[in-house]
């Protein structure tokens, strides 16, 4: 066992081992949440039993069966397949372009505290290191906690309709997320070897190449790949708010009541969704063992 | 030490493999660019920025009078209610679901091996097992919205459609993370409680569980985060709260009651992200 | 090469870790510092190495006064500095020889400390390093894949890599089979003596630190409590060295027998008397 930081021997046997008391707050207040929800969301499940809505799902059932399987349709669909794929790749391209630098500012590790801040000066730390530090944590919690569909309506406003503000809306949204994430795995990265490297005299990128890098660029690319396969689940249905892909031709076929077009739209989503998940995995396979 | 003469091992080759997939993945990133018409010089130029700074403008000074913040309140307190709702039924979909979807508990195993099963018996339950994946499939990859949708079509308007959606969604992806921690689960304990002569049923309810809760605890907690958000935004398809009342305000031109239901949004989030982070810590 | 004038440090919560300490180490010098846990120790080599400013007293480096050092400065200084730690610190996902190539970063520009990231350069001054600690065959292996006694021979070849003036080792063998112990200490003590390196090495094991170092300084409280030979150290002189720490005294029971167990295993090094 590593020995603790002041060195002190750890008491192994506290004095006393009470018996742990019901968490009798918790349970109440839980219950209490769930009584009052229910009531607000006006959860009805005799609803779902109600002959109209068992009604709309056999008309559908049988309206959507067999899905629309011409080569005229499923030609028709192409572009908007092609266009979700681009438009998830491109979003979490700027994503990273977003969440890297201002996850690295909001390290604490990299910008204020720590063992590579020893010797400089207190007011240097903090314009140099804490107002970056909490400007960056602002702008990437403003950024993660506003959906990615407010924003894509806000950048319809903004720059016009089409899929490019679906890129902006996924790149925001998923930067402010990518950047905290970023930000975790640096703060957790072990600190030893970058002090080894600080002690020997190398200079802070020498210590960033050979101490940080190795041990946080596989965790980031691994990350990154996962957040794709939330991307491309995300910009699937910003085309419902109108940013083109599949989402937007659900929403068509929806309208005009076309069910088996539907199902069809739903299969195409599921196999691009399957896809993109099985590549993703195995990439991240491979990075777990270089 | 190796005995022998020592001899330095051979220097490793990158894998042709992974040159193949970084290729891929620039030529993936290239295709998209130019098929996605990224026009980021004209965003960034004097005048893209310059009609991102007018629209910033217009959202300004975020409207806070009286009837303005009640709807924003009950928006913000019905989004609460959704995404609490749909977050617990969630896990009481995934538990079984869970169960269902471990081989290792369904017909392999230890727990298998003292008494193995009928031949039929376990042909029956590879079947369950399989249906059960399919099923979870189902349930995750259609997104939240998706669901909504559906979920509207059937039951009508209003904040429930809501609940279900995020029930349903979140049932298959905590069904399949769930069951991520029941394959991993300690086997030791478990092979204990089967020489007392335990039934399964026991077996599962003393041995699995107790080892799984923490971290059941953890993913349900940590999706309930992921559902505030959902559910804010589940309202533009009707499903209520405050995503049907972003939806209007855009529809109408409203800006500066979208900002105040933006900042809603944003404490909303927060509160519950700082609660789960705390119950978190708590619990597990 | 070394001389501490009253060298203090004091941490940010009141902690006093080393409280006026004056010291003199001459070059190619070889001491073991002993003392209980939370004595010190630690922030004493830190200090030593660098890496952290002392709050009182001089700390001077071959007569310069450390603390005029500008950044640039003090890095070069403390180039010239090599530390094995008692964890290692390589980096695991690392090949043995970029952990072993990385005692050059002192020196090497930064990209050249990238490119060499990409391919290694200067692979025959890593292997030579590794031989002489015995591991060159896992030239490489990942560093993860070796065993513990081996990830610290890595990192004394980093520090041959590094070929620095003085040496210091903060409890290098405290995470190592206590066999292993004795061949790393003596590896350490070979190396320094081959290269009239200053070597100065902070051992949790009394044993060791008496039977392999020609000058014992024992640190208790922050301060130094003696700065002897092992011939002139008693056993009252631990004992009151320990007092209060119960698991450390306990090591020292083969003492009050009034022996040294290890006393044959102490080799006076040519050109040190007895």
């Amino acid at each position: 066992m590593a020995p603790t930081p002041s060195g002190a021997p750890v008491d192994r046997f506290p004095a006393s081992v009470s018996k742990p008391a019901f968490p009798w707050l918790l349970t109440g207040a839980f219950l209490l949440t769930l009584w009052a929800s229910l009531r607000l969301a006006e959860v009805d499940p005799g609803k779902l039993l109600d002959p109209d809505a068992l009604g709309n799902v056999a008309r559908f059932a049988r309206e959507s069966v067999p899905p629309d399987l011409t080569p005229h349709f499923l030609g028709l669909m192409l572009r908007p397949l092609v266009e979700t794929v681009q438009i998830s790749v491109m979003g979490t391209v700027i994503a990273v372009l977003i969440g890297l630098p201002l996850g690295l500012l909001a390290t604490s590790s990299l910008t204020w505290s720590g063992i590579l801040h020893e010797r400089q000066t207190r007011w240097g730390r903090v314009l140099l290191g804490l107002m970056p530090y909490a400007v960056s944590r602002a702008v990437l919690s403003a950024f993660r906690s506003i959906p990615e569909y407010v924003w894509a309506f806000m950048f319809v406003r903004a720059v016009g309709l089409g899929p490019f503000p679906g890129v902006l809306a996924i790149g925001v949204a998923y930067g402010g997320i990518l950047g905290k994430v970023y930000s975790e795995i640096l703060e957790n990265v072990d600190p030893r070897p970058l002090e080894a490297l600080h002690a020997q005299g190398a200079s802070k990128a020498g210590i960033v190449l050979y101490g940080v890098l190795p041990q946080t660029v596989p965790l980031f690319v691994s990350y990154t790949l996962y957040r794709w396969e939330c991307a491309i689940r995300a910009s699937a249905i910003l085309g419902f708010v109108g940013a083109g892909g599949l989402g937007q031709q659900v929403e068509l076929s929806m309208r005009m009541f076309q069910f088996n077009e539907v199902l069809t739209l739903l299969m195409l989503l599921f196999a691009l969704v399957a896809a993109v998940d099985f590549v993703s995995a195995r990439l991240r396979g491979r990075i777990a063992r270089p | 030490m190796t005995a022998g003469p020592a001899k330095t091992a051979p220097r490793p080759r990158a894998g042709a493999g992974t040159w193949a997939a970084l290729a891929g993945l620039a030529a993936l990133v290239v295709w998209s660019y130019q098929g996605v018409d990224v026009r980021l010089g004209e965003l960034l130029g004097p005048e893209g920025l310059g009609q991102i700074a007018a629209y910033v403008a217009r959202l300004f000074p975020p409207d806070l009078s009286a009837p303005a913040l009640r709807s924003a309140a009950e928006g913000a307190v019905e989004t609460f209610a959704i995404s609490f709702v749909g977050s617990v039924l969630a896990v009481v979909i995934a538990l079984p679901l869970a169960v269902l979807t471990t081989r290792t508990l369904l017909y392999r195993g230890i727990l298998y091996e003292g008494q193995a099963l009928s031949g039929r018996g376990r042909l029956a339950r590879v079947a369950i097992y399989a249906a059960a994946r399919a099923l979870l499939n189902v349930l995750r990859t259609i997104p939240e919205v998706l669901w909504a949708l559906i979920f509207v079509f059937m039951v009508g308007l209003g904040p429930f459609p809501g609940v279900l959606a995020l029930a349903v969604h979140t049932g298959g992806v905590l069904g399949k993370l769930f069951g991520e921690v029941l394959e991993e689960v300690e086997p030791r304990p478990v092979e204990a409680l089967m020489s007392t002569g335990a039934s399964r049923l026991r077996i599962l309810l003393y041995g699995v569980l107790p080892q799984a809760a923490p971290q059941f605890i953890a993913y349900a907690l940590y999706r309930w985060e992921v559902n505030i958000r959902a559910a804010a935004v589940m309202g533009f398809v009707g499903a209520g709260g405050l995503g049907q009342r972003i939806h209007i305000a855009i529809s109408l031109f409203l800006e500066n009651q979208l900002l105040t239901l933006i900042l809603t949004i944003y404490l909303m989030v927060t509160l519950v992200d700082w609660l789960s982070g705390h119950l978190r810590r708590r619990l597990v | 090469m070394y001389e501490l004038h009253e060298l203090s440090k004091v941490f940010d919560g009141g902690t006093v870790a080393v409280d006026g300490v004056s010291l003199t180490v001459g070059r190619a010098e070889q001491a073991a510092v002993i003392g209980p846990s939370g004595a010190g120790k630690t922030t004493l080599f830190r200090l030593l190495n660098l890496t952290l400013r002392p709050t009182a007293g001089r700390l001077l480096l071959d007569g310069v006064d450390t603390a005029r050092l500008g950044e640039e400065a003090l890095r070069r200084q403390r180039g010239r500095i090599g530390t094995i730690y008692q964890h290692h610190n390589l980096v695991g996902r690392l090949r043995v020889v970029h952990n072993v190539l990385a005692g050059n970063l002192g020196r090497w520009s930064t990209p050249r400390a990238f490119w060499s990231l990409a391919r290694p350069r200067d692979t025959g001054q890593a292997e030579q390093a590794l031989a002489q600690v015995g591991i060159p065959e896992k030239l490489y292996a990942r560093t993860d894949e070796l065993s513990g006694g081996q990830q610290q021979r890595v990192a004394v070849a980093r520090v041959l890599v590094q070929d620095p003036d003085v040496i210091l080792a903060d409890e290098p063998v405290s995470s190592v089979d206590p066999s292993l112990a004795v061949t790393i200490v003596t590896l350490l003590r070979d190396l320094a003596h081959e290269s009239r390196k200053t070597l100065l090495v902070n051992l949790h094991s009394v044993d060791l630190a008496l039977a392999y170092f020609p000058r014992i300084i024992g640190v208790r409280e922050g301060r130094v409590a003696f700065d002897l030979s092992p011939d002139k150290i008693t056993e009252e002189l631990l004992r009151g060295l320990y007092a209060g720490h119960r698991d450390e005294e306990r090591q020292l029971e083969p003492f009050s027998h009034g022996s040294n167990p290890f006393g044959r295993a102490c080799r006076p090094l040519p050109g040190f008397g007895q």
